[in-house]
């Protein structure tokens, strides 16, 4: 029966896109309602040809859903490369405009690829790892499998098709300019239905734990899931100009829309990179430690203080702005206060390890992870340091804010990432261990490099731009045009570039080893017929 | 009054002091006592049920 229902919707929305492909009114609408009528389409046929074909009940409540969890896994190794590939590239656009090739203008060059970049980082490759960690640890820390059956597998490829659209709608120029929430309406609408499944499948699973408490990594995530969810939908109140059209107005103006889109761009970082991320922190870390976390207590005063204070932190984006001085004030100040909890759960993180300090010298993953948290202690003693007005006056608009960002994604976001890759594969594929540990050694050392290399050169151009920029003669005349900085940028742009190109090496030495260890490494159960003795 | 002067009184006042209560609240929550000992089991959540669900008679409710 819920076969006939699921093919009248699917051949309504075919329908519609091919109604959509022949009166687009854009090309990135166009070439997304062919690929929707495509996809609707081909679900169709294949739902069809499944109709009536008897159903094989397997009850499979006795163990987990591991299964959408791999291709989480493999999407996130997949999209990270994509991604880091993309940011090297741009890094070398900015050091070389000769790359925005002639023939490409208004599709690759860098205004076009550069949303390209900061989607495919943090949405698809810290997306992908958020949801399909969240998926293995509610299940493991709730003792109970994933709520909703085949549920999860459409949130996995509905935030798939929501990675694709958005990425085709840049390079085709389907964008509504707001950072970190450039998808136009009929993407954010989709990317709402998904979240909203995502939440009932992380939520019913909650709900049905055999454990009495919620652990601490499940807090996190939920509040990732649920901010966002609220983030997302006020940021982008827009009203379509045409339902055949990409293009929509929002329903803010002025400066309130510039409040309301830092609102959601902070708690972006607060939320699906920092909250998400901690939820990874608190799982991970204690498991590759093998020991629980370093104080319980602390975890929860930790959980508290960073959601009670993010959420206020947004403003400090807008100094010397139309916004009132109050509210940039208010978010300075928030800012501030942040440091506390953020380095409550970066001390909580690192004290883990307090008496196995020694697996830092054999445990190469744990050497990710602890770096990962150190990482995380930076950034969020930059931020709030570049919070202040006085800082902020210096390094706003400079490549200081691009190092800042990148020390915290790179370092925190993307070597925690990497941890629970390595940590989550040998288990899913039911390996005994790692096809190479040398290999993460090198991975670990490339990445680490390549970080200190993007971070330092970015400081010393930023603040270089920023002393620049307000650099007066005597006269009170300004000494240098805007092109003088740019000139002097040159020897730090290249460094950046190497800096990527280093880190992209190492992500890919990953897949490489990755990939081995389900190939290669032996498999679980043999080896423990082969330590067994026979009785 | 105008709805904007409502909303942010009740912002700077009562919900600011809710919340900071709330807050206070769950600090002092935390160290009650017996917390110790309930949250020692709780933080070994991680290395239970590794590798398949718990059963009904395991589940620990």
């Amino acid at each position: 029966m819920s076969n006939y229902i699921k093919l009248i919707v699917l051949g309504l929305i075919a329908l519609f896109a091919a109604i959509g492909t022949n009166y687009a009114r854009d090309l990135a609408y166009q070439v997304h309602a062919i690929l929707v009528m495509l996809i609707a389409g081909g679900l169709f046929i294949w739902t069809l040809r499944n109709t009536e074909e008897p159903d094989i009940l397997v009850d499979r409540s006795a163990e987990y859903m591991d299964d959408v969890i791999r291709y989480g896994v493999i999407a996130t190794a997949f999209w990270g490369v994509i991604g880091f590939i993309a940011g090297t590239f741009i890094a070398f656009q900015l050091a070389f405009p000769a790359l925005n090739f002639e023939w490409a203008q208004g599709y690759l060059n860098f205004g076009r690829l550069r949303p390209l970049h900061t989607s495919a980082v943090i949405f698809a490759f810290g997306g992908n790892a958020l949801i399909a960690t969240s998926f293995y640890v509610v299940q493991r820390t709730s003792a109970a499998r994933l709520w909703g059956g085949n549920l999860a597998w459409f949130v996995f490829w509905g935030y798939q098709l929501f990675i694709v659209l958005a990425a085709t709608g840049y390079v085709l120029g389907g964008t509504q300019s707001k950072e970190y929430a450039e998808p136009e309406w009929y993407v954010d609408l989709w990317l709402t239905i998904v979240w909203v499944a995502y939440l009932a499948v992380y939520l019913g699973t909650i709900i049905k734990r055999k454990e009495p408490h919620i652990y601490v990594a499940n807090w996190f995530y939920l509040a990732f899931i649920v901010t966002v969810a609220m983030l997302h939908l006020v940021n982008n109140m827009t009203i379509p100009v045409s339902i055949w059209g990409s293009k929509s107005v929002i329903v803010w103006s002025g400066v309130q829309d510039a409040m309301i889109q830092w609102w959601y761009g902070h708690n972006a970082v607060g939320f699906f990179l920092t909250a998400g991320f901690l939820g990874m922190m608190y799982y991970f870390i204690p498991k590759q430690a093998e020991r629980p976390v370093f104080s319980y207590k602390l975890s929860i005063i930790h959980f508290w203080a960073l959601i009670f204070l993010y959420i206020w932190a947004g403003p400090h984006h807008l100094h010397y702005t139309a916004l009132p001085d109050w509210a940039s004030t208010l978010g300075m100040v928030f800012s501030i206060i942040l440091w506390m909890p953020s380095w409550g759960g970066m001390i909580n993180g690192l004290m883990t390890l307090s008496g196995a300090w020694d697996k830092l010298r054999t445990d190469p993953v744990i050497r990710m992870m602890v770096i990962s948290v150190g990482f995380y202690g930076m950034s969020t003693f930059e931020g709030p340091m570049m919070s202040i007005r006085a800082v902020n006056s210096l390094s706003h608009y400079t490549d200081w804010t691009i190092g800042h960002v990148h020390s915290g994604a790179l370092g925190w976001n993307g070597m925690i990432t990497f941890g629970a890759l390595y940590f989550l594969v040998p288990v899913l594929w039911k390996r005994e261990r790692l096809y190479s540990l040398s290999l993460v050694s090198w991975h670990f050392w490339l990445a680490t490099i390549g970080i200190v290399l993007y971070a330092a050169s970015m400081w010393v151009t930023g603040i270089m731009e920023g002393l620049m920029w307000r650099e007066v003669d005597a006269n009170g005349f300004l000494v240098n045009s805007f092109a003088d900085t740019v000139a002097a940028k040159f020897p730090m742009y290249v460094v950046r570039a190497l800096g990527g190109v280093m880190f992209v090496a190492g992500a890919v030495i990953m897949c490489y080893n990755l990939w081995m260890t389900v190939r290669k490494a032996p498999a679980k159960e043999a080896s423990l017929t082969v330590a067994v003795p026979a009785e | 009054m105008e709805e904007y002067t409502i909303l942010r009184q009740f912002a700077d006042s009562w919900m600011l002091l809710l919340l900071f209560a709330f807050f206070i609240g769950i600090v002092i929550w935390v160290f009650r006592p017996g917390a110790s000992k309930e949250y020692k089991d709780t933080a070994n959540i991680p290395f239970r049920h590794q590798d398949k669900p718990a059963t009904s008679e395991e589940a620990r409710q």
